[in-house]
């Protein structure tokens, strides 16, 4: 009979270089996979860029009958804003709770249970492939953008550094959230409400419909306590603001620790609900 | 006279078998209560801002915001749903089924799929709507109401004239999957008066995607600001955009040659 510890070799599972080669191996796989459909991913990022371009030019708007700036922020900042936002919320996009009720209806989790690993690393090195095709698409819409929109950037170094590190920072949060959110849907086949209501309130208050300044104070001060920011407005405004070097090293430091808290969150989830798992499908 | 009649066969068949799905209704219900809110959270955040945006004070753009989505709502009850229907039966090869019915294949493709629920939509946009006008101080006259009637009317068939141009483009790329997207995000533009929006995408959106026709036109319709030029301009491009894309159509039709049969 073979076992998968016979066919893998059980020093090779676990091992950092084995971790390494499968993280490398899933996300080439993603980089070539996705390069073929890059007009598919155009169509897809061009509808996206609709919303931002909708808030960048109704706060310019409000920008300019107020003599140039809204609470400080000014016509510029808003530009930059947005356009840095279509790149962070682009890193936003993870394999999403909803997939999870798919991959459950499907039976494709089966398949998925059959290997040595968890279907999260799977998720997370395929999707992490998949942005660099995105990050590269970006750079000619970004472009096109500032071309049109004029927006005030004048990064530091630290900044860039801190901005590159940070989405994929952001990248982790949104991913461990949403796949820890997903395991609802081992006890529900109604989970899109909940979805829904968790995809409105991170509309609010993750920095996704204005830059956070502009809410109302005690909207700033719930959302400091919460993942969402962390998850967009941080990498944003790491790049766009004038965070000092101890903010923004701080930044990453509470994005390592919800990225940490996501994690257990789901590792507590998976357990439980693996459990309940009876196959679908086949 | 014939169309009609196979319309309403076809409402009739489509409001029987969604009302098998009523749990359906109060997803809808739910997921539309939340877009309400979130609409107008953003219209109060905006205002807490500024007293009025381009000309436009916060109860004249709770009209905008109500007819937006209203017309949201007309277009996933009917216009969406069939014009994705023919898009996936082009790529299955399912087309040739309506095709060879002896009926006009226009009229067929567009009124085949209905999707009561969304109804809920239009429900909240009139309420919206109604809620605005009532804080809006100038009076709706009786011309004002019926230039509103005939904005929408004409706004409504130009949004399907660009569906059905979008979805007849399915003939030559077969992989639309997008389009729902990528109309979806533009179909936000209409949350705010076209007049905000610099002039190549005011443009893109009123004769391109014709969203301002759809949304701000019978907007400044109830709100006294419309000039008649704009209704007549209306009437004349849904009429040219009506005739145009029926040709498209039926240049498309030419070009399918079924993918399964």
């Amino acid at each position: 009979m073979t076992t998968l510890t016979e066919t893998v070799p059980r020093r090779e599972v676990g091992s950092a270089r084995a971790w390494a080669d499968f993280y490398l191996s899933t996300m080439r796989l993603a980089v070539q996979e996705q390069f073929q459909y890059r007009t598919a991913n155009y169509f897809y990022m061009f509808g996206m860029i609709a919303e931002p371009v909708i808030y960048l030019v109704v706060w310019t708007t409000i920008a300019d009958q107020q003599g140039g700036s809204v609470q400080g922020l000014s016509a510029g900042y808003f530009a930059a804003y947005y356009i840095v936002w279509t790149l962070v919320r682009n890193m936003n996009i993870v394999f999403g709770a909803p997939f999870w009720e798919y991959r459950i209806r499907e039976g494709e989790l089966n398949k998925d249970l059959l290997r040595p690993i968890l279907p999260l690393h799977y998720d997370i090195a395929y999707f992490a492939g998949w942005k660099v095709v995105v990050i590269v698409l970006w750079i000619p819409l970004a472009i096109g953008l500032s071309l049109v929109f004029d927006p005030l950037l004048d990064p530091r170094l630290l900044e860039i550094a801190v901005f590159a590190v940070a989405i994929w920072g952001a990248y982790l949060i949104r991913t461990m959230f949403q796949e820890a959110l997903g395991m609802l849907c081992f006890w529900t086949t109604r989970g899109a409400a909940i979805f829904d209501l968790w995809m409105t309130t991170e509309l609010l208050l993750s920095g996704r419909l204005v830059p956070l300044p502009l809410m109302p104070d005690w909207v700033q001060d719930v959302s400091r306590f919460l993942p969402f920011q962390w998850a967009f407005f941080f990498p944003i405004e790491s790049l766009v603001g004038d965070l000092s070097d101890e903010e923004l090293l701080r930044g990453l430091g509470v994005q390592l620790l919800w990225i940490l808290i996501g994690l257990a969150i789901f590792r507590v989830a998976w357990k439980h609900a693996i459990r309940r798992y009876s196959a679908v499908g086949g | 006279m014939n169309a009609f009649r196979i319309t309403w066969l076809f409402f009739k068949v489509g409001v029987l078998n969604e009302l098998q799905y009523r749990v359906n209704f109060v997803v809808q219900l739910f997921q539309s209560a939340i877009a309400l809110v979130v609409g107008l959270l953003v219209l109060a955040l905006v205002y807490s801002h500024t007293d009025e945006l381009n000309g436009w004070s916060q109860p004249e753009l709770l009209c905008v915001l109500g007819i937006q989505i209203l017309m949201g709502g007309a277009i996933k009850t009917y216009i969406q749903p069939n014009m994705m229907r023919l898009i996936e039966d082009v790529r299955d090869g399912k087309l040739d089924y309506a095709l060879t019915k002896p009926e006009d294949s226009q009229v067929l493709v567009s009124v085949r799929e209905v999707r009561i629920w969304q109804v809920v939509d239009l429900v909240s946009g009139a309420t919206v709507l109604a809620v605005g006008l009532s804080r809006v101080t100038t009076d709706l006259g009786a011309l004002d109401a019926l230039a509103f009637g005939v904005a929408l009317l004409f706004g409504a068939v130009m949004i399907y004239c660009f569906w059905l141009l979008i979805a007849t483009g399915a003939f030559w790329v077969v992989n639309m999957y997008h389009a729902v997207e990528l109309f979806d995000g533009i179909f936000q533009t209409g949350r705010w008066p076209v007049g905000i929006y610099p002039g190549w995408l005011r443009y893109s959106v009123t004769f391109l995607v014709p969203i301002a026709f759809a949304v701000t036109v019978p907007a400044q319709a109830v709100t006294s600001r419309l000039q008649w030029q704009t209704l007549a301009l209306a009437v004349v491009f849904a009429t040219v955009l009506f005739v145009f894309a029926r040709w498209f159509w039926r240049f498309g039709l030419r070009r399918y040659s079924g993918a399964s049969a």
